[in-house]
């Protein structure tokens, strides 16, 4: 029975680094349509590493657990202290996981640089339960916004009288990108935590009530891709749901010029 | 020697005798322990069923329920669960896990039954306190267990309540009463674990028996150290956050919400027509709740850790590699614990300085995480290991470990976060590694010190099915939650089904809650085993694994006082197994120093 | 030996027993056995366990003066007024402790009635603080200033309103005190200790109320 025990062990845990491998190697993350490839290239290379270590101490997990099973006349080792053997494998995992660490820090800096000079501006702000996308239109301006005014025809409190308000684009749960254009969206909300999510263009930023937060990025690829929202806001929370759509630069332009006048 | 023995009858005289004295509202750490443990294990019961109900929900959310809504009205309406139920179900499933199940458990559970035999005293430095502690844990348990049946149901912000969401008390209806009764069970929990956190820590101090040095102390009782220190200085960050939130609620501040709420598209506003709320912050919230929120993610699972260094070296026969590193592995993790938490906030707004360093201190806390590790398997090789039921359960925490340990450096890294964060990714990654090495180290600790707790052993055939059993299922339960979340699903969703991107996953779901069902059903055996054994199993000797540790030294269970006569004294540290030089193939910790024929 | 798949009653191996022929010599089997006391003997456990108690309280008003700084920079900020009376408070509180420690003075002699007279006025500038604490509140509140006014008051009544809620507890433990005394509860070392004990929390809850105000007050 201990024997049995043992190969079991053994066995399971080998099925399960089996299942887990050849499943990893499929590609689950949708299809990357922006310019934050880095953030994809982390993800694979911290793929291999810890891949690579939990196929070998599940290995040795299961060969040990098969191997040194009890036995008449086995004994164990009375072996416990080696303190070369300690610091090897202690400097050795710092070692790997500073690289990991230095190239994810670099990735965030780039992530969290300053946008282009010539990034569109978009604003995005989340409420229950739905998204409210604005343009600021030809002048480049987002109008103002006063909450007191907020209302069911007029859910961001849009100030109509305010001259870089005249201008303004607003949509419902659409949202248009420039294809190969850098676009800054400034995400915010009206009333609790939302959190801005394009799973495509890997892409999440948490909409924080009195507070407006900046993220740049660039779509690279046209189509229709969904927005949802990544924190939990209530009981519509699962129902928040964009489309986004990547579209040329130029038609992007053409079509709020237009909807300003 | 005198002295202790006057103790020990002086102990004895002092016995309570009434059944109320010596099993309701008893000092006696051994009772104590075996209540907190029976009523965790009932509010895990509970938080089990909760789980259950999402995860169908996840899985077939288009099917008619109505077999349901005959048993939970309020929660489904013709066959179709509420999203405010759903809302509620993770809410309450993660709290009562978190705080009263799994940090009541193997802390409350097993630091009171074996921190005063291991550490050799006649019980906890403070015994009323004790008492005490577990009956303001009873009230916390009783008062979120009611907070189901108050107005709007029971809270429903997350287990994480955030406000405005929680603090706002129309934003979900789980915010109106719920979340009130929710703050109020918190500050119940906090205050009992408050308490034992001193006993604890005052009693591995102050009392440990002549000879017992804290390097010669036996893992289990370095991590219930850790735990109580990390409880100590963590918690209070939580109080005060919870008593902010509760004049939030309920008086018109603005610790948490800031200026320009509009509900339902009608501005928040005070008497005088302007915002109710200025100026408060939502991430003030963030900072102080996963300022706690970290180190308490450790204080789950530091006890399994002990746990299974205690076991592995008890069933393997074989001195605990390395234990110096072990140690200061389970100090390294404690210390960092504390300035790793806003790797819960990558992307809320904070600024992106603080993401760095947070970013730092996570991806360093996988150093003593993966010496631990590397230390087992040392422990393990060339080890005779004997497969009993608190062996499996000791190997299934390191794999575990391994597998949720692992997914830490894929989300701690600043910016995959930004993918990962709120997707199933992260509830993967936490119930491998938080959950699941908790649950498996309360498992394997009960096989191993039932003997202990009732004097009798558990049963050996329904052991190892429950193990297999539960193996098997909890990772299929939440081993494909991985690939899920790689693939966007988000957390907290009550119909994932509604998003293009998400339905191919539904098949995956599905798998997901039948695993989980089977997981869940499997949890019968145990509880047959558990209750069956404490009246019918097999009377336990004085220390049926041939184990070191001085709680091995007594009968099965110890007396009132714990030990009839004298407490044993300590020469050695508690993994002497298979010296060659040795008499025995262990040598238990009282024993007096030895000379022998040298011989390797 | 054969046997079925979950064998449960197959007792663990027997212990090994030693080798025959092995050379001879003495090995002790122990790491060496300093005895160290085991248990930090000397120190009183209640003592340990209160000073723990302590930074807890402190972790909870570090937690709390986080989120006054983070607060602080808000643009609804408004300066609160000191009430005067606050500082009789602070004054009562301090000369409380004080009168502790005369009485302690007292009793190293073992001067019991003397004892008596010093807990008793320490007792009553107790009283005293927390009566000041609750028409602080009222004052302020009769001046506009309400809980939830602006988060600089928020603050004020959230802050003393723990820390009274910590000196109620030390008020209990202070009427527990002169009952065990009046009782002859305690052996002389053992009142000895009750004081030092009680003292130090005294003492704490002096400096943490001096800290709430200068918190509050001073930024």
């Amino acid at each position: 029975m201990g024997k049995l025990q043992g190969l079991l062990f053994g066995l399971a845990t080998l099925v399960l680094v089996v299942t887990a491998t050849v499943l990893f190697t499929k590609d689950w993350l949708p299809p990357l349509m922006s310019d934050r490839v880095g953030i994809d290239h982390a993800i694979s290379i911290t793929l291999v590493v810890t891949g690579i270590v939990f196929i070998l101490t599940n290995l040795l997990l299961a060969w040990f657990g098969y191997r040194y099973q009890d036995q008449p006349g086995a004994r164990a080792a009375y072996w416990h202290d080696n303190p070369r053997l300690e610091w090897t494998w202690t400097l050795v995992t710092a070692g790997v996981l500073a690289v990991f660490l230095f190239n994810a820090l670099g990735l965030w800096a780039s992530v969290n640089a300053r946008p282009p000079a010539d990034a569109m501006l978009i604003e995005v702000t989340g409420q229950q339960f739905a998204w409210n996308v604005r343009y600021p239109g030809p002048d480049g301006v987002l109008g103002r916004t006063d909450h007191l005014i907020a209302s069911q025809e007029n859910p961001i409190g849009l100030v109509k009288d305010d001259p870089a308000a005249k201008d303004d684009l607003l949509l419902l749960n659409q949202l248009y990108l420039p294809l190969d254009k850098p676009v800054r969206v400034q995400v915010r909300s009206m009333d609790v935590i939302h959190s801005f999510f394009l799973p495509n263009f890997r892409v999440k930023q948490d909409a924080m009530p009195g507070m407006t937060i900046e993220i740049w990025f660039t779509a690279k690829q046209t189509g229709d891709f969904e927005i949802a929202c990544a924190e939990h806001c209530g009981l519509g929370h699962y129902r928040m749901r964009g489309q986004v759509h990547v579209v040329p630069a130029a038609e992007l332009d053409k079509a709020v010029t237009e909807a300003a006048q | 020697m005198a002295h202790s023995e006057a103790h020990a009858a002086e102990a004895h005289a002092h016995a309570p005798q009434a059944f109320i004295w010596r099993y309701v509202f008893s000092k006696d750490h051994k009772v104590i322990g075996i209540q907190y443990y029976v009523t965790a294990m009932m509010m895990a019961l509970i938080a089990g069923l909760l789980a259950m109900l999402i995860r169908v929900q996840l899985a077939w959310p288009e099917k008619d329920w109505s077999s349901l809504q005959k048993i939970i009205p309020a929660g489904y309406t013709s066959g179709v669960m509420n999203p405010e139920f759903y809302a509620m179900l993770f809410t309450m499933h993660g709290t009562i896990m978190v705080f009263f199940v799994l940090s009541t458990a193997p802390v409350s559970g097993f630091g009171n039954i074996l921190i005063p035999l291991q550490v050799g005293a006649r019980d906890m430095a403070f015994p009323f306190l004790n008492g005490l502690s577990f009956w303001t844990f009873f009230c916390g348990c009783v008062t979120i267990l009611y907070s189901f049946f108050v107005g709007a149901g029971a809270a429903a912000a997350g287990w994480t309540s955030y406000p405005p969401l929680s603090a706002l008390r129309g934003a979900v209806p789980g915010s109106d009463t719920g979340q009130t009764f929710w703050i109020v069970a918190m500050v119940f929990f906090i205050a009992s674990f408050t308490m034992g956190g001193l006993n604890f820590v005052t009693t591995i101090v102050n009392l440990r028996t002549k000879g017992l040095s804290m390097m010669r102390l036996p893992l289990t009782l370095w991590a219930m150290f850790l735990v109580a220190i990390l409880g100590l200085l963590a918690f209070p960050a939580l109080t005060g956050a919870s008593l902010m939130l509760l004049l939030d609620r309920h008086f018109g501040t603005s610790f948490f919400l800031p200026t320009g709420l509009v509900l339902n598209n009608a501005p928040i506003l005070g008497p005088d027509g302007q915002f109710l709320h200025k100026g408060g912050s939502p991430l003030l919230w963030q900072h102080l709740f996963w300022f706690l929120g970290h180190p308490e993610v450790y204080i789950l699972m530091l006890p399994a850790l002990g746990f299974t260094s205690d076991i592995l070296t008890t069933f393997c026969r074989k001195a605990l590699f390395g234990y110096k590193a072990m140690v200061g592995a389970m100090v390294a993790i404690a210390g960092l614990s504390f300035i790793v938490w806003g790797h819960h906030m990558f992307v809320s707004g904070m600024s992106p300085y603080l993401g760095m360093a947070f970013a730092v201190g996570t991806i360093l806390i996988a150093v003593p995480s993966a010496v631990k590790v590397f230390n087992w398997l040392a422990t393990l090789w060339n080890s005779r290991i004997q497969y009993k039921t608190p062996m499996l359960w000791a190997m299934g925490v390191v794999s575990l470990f391994i597998s949720g340990g692992l997914s830490g450096i894929w989300l701690g890294q600043s910016a995959p976060d930004i993918q990962f964060h709120d997707t199933f990714f992260v509830v993967a990654h936490f119930h491998l590694i938080m959950a699941g090495a908790a649950l498996f180290g309360v498992f394997g600790a009960t096989a191993m010190w039932f003997p202990k707790m009732f004097g009798r052993t558990m049963n050996e055939t329904l052991g190892k099915t429950h193990f297999w059993l539960t193996f098997v299922t909890y990772y299929g339960t939440f081993f494909p939650m991985h690939y899920i979340g790689l693939a966007g699903h988000m957390r907290r969703i009550y119909d994932p089904y509604q998003y293009a991107f998400l339905k191919p996953l539904q098949p995956i779901n599905e798998f997901i809650t039948v695993s989980a069902l089977i997981l869940g059903l499997s949890q019968i055996v145990f509880f047959v085993n558990f209750f069956w054994s404490a009246f019918k199993g097999q009377k336990a000797s004085e220390n049926p694994w041939n184990a070191n540790g001085l709680e091995w030294t007594t009968s099965s269970p110890p007396p009132h006082g714990n030990w009839p006569g004298a407490i044993p004294e300590v020469h050695r540290w508690p993994y002497e197994y298979s010296n060659p030089s040795a008499p025995t193939d262990h040598v238990m910790q009282h024993e007096p120093p030895m000379t022998v024929e040298a011989g390797h | 030996m054969a046997t079925d798949l979950f064998d449960a009653r197959a007792p663990l191996a027997p212990p090994v027993a030693a080798r025959a022929g092995a050379p001879v010599g003495p090995v002790v089997l122990d790491d060496d056995d300093r005895d160290d006391g085991g248990g930090g003997r000397a120190f009183d456990p209640a003592r340990f366990g209160l000073w723990a108690f302590l930074g807890t309280v402190t972790m909870l008003f570090i937690g709390f003066t986080s989120a006054y700084i983070v607060r602080r920079t808000a643009v609804d900020w408004r300066a609160l007024p000191v009430p005067h009376l606050l500082w009789w408070n602070t004054g009562a509180l301090v000369l409380s402790g004080l009168a502790v420690e005369a009485g302690r003075a007292r009793w190293r002699g073992r001067d019991r009635a003397s004892l008596v007279r010093w807990l008793g006025a320490a007792a009553l500038l107790a009283l005293g603080f927390a009566a000041g604490q609750f028409q602080a509140w009222r004052l302020l509140a009769a001046a506009g200033y309400f809980l939830a006014s602006n988060p600089h008051s928020s603050f004020f009544y959230l802050l003393s309103g723990v820390h009274l809620v910590h000196v109620g507890g030390g008020l209990v433990w202070f009427g527990l005190v002169c009952l065990r005394l009046r009782r002859g509860r305690r052996t002389e070392a053992g009142m000895d200790r009750e004081l030092s004990l009680f003292a130090t929390y005294w003492h704490f809850l002096a400096v943490l109320w001096v800290y709430v105000a200068v918190l509050i007050f001073g930024f």
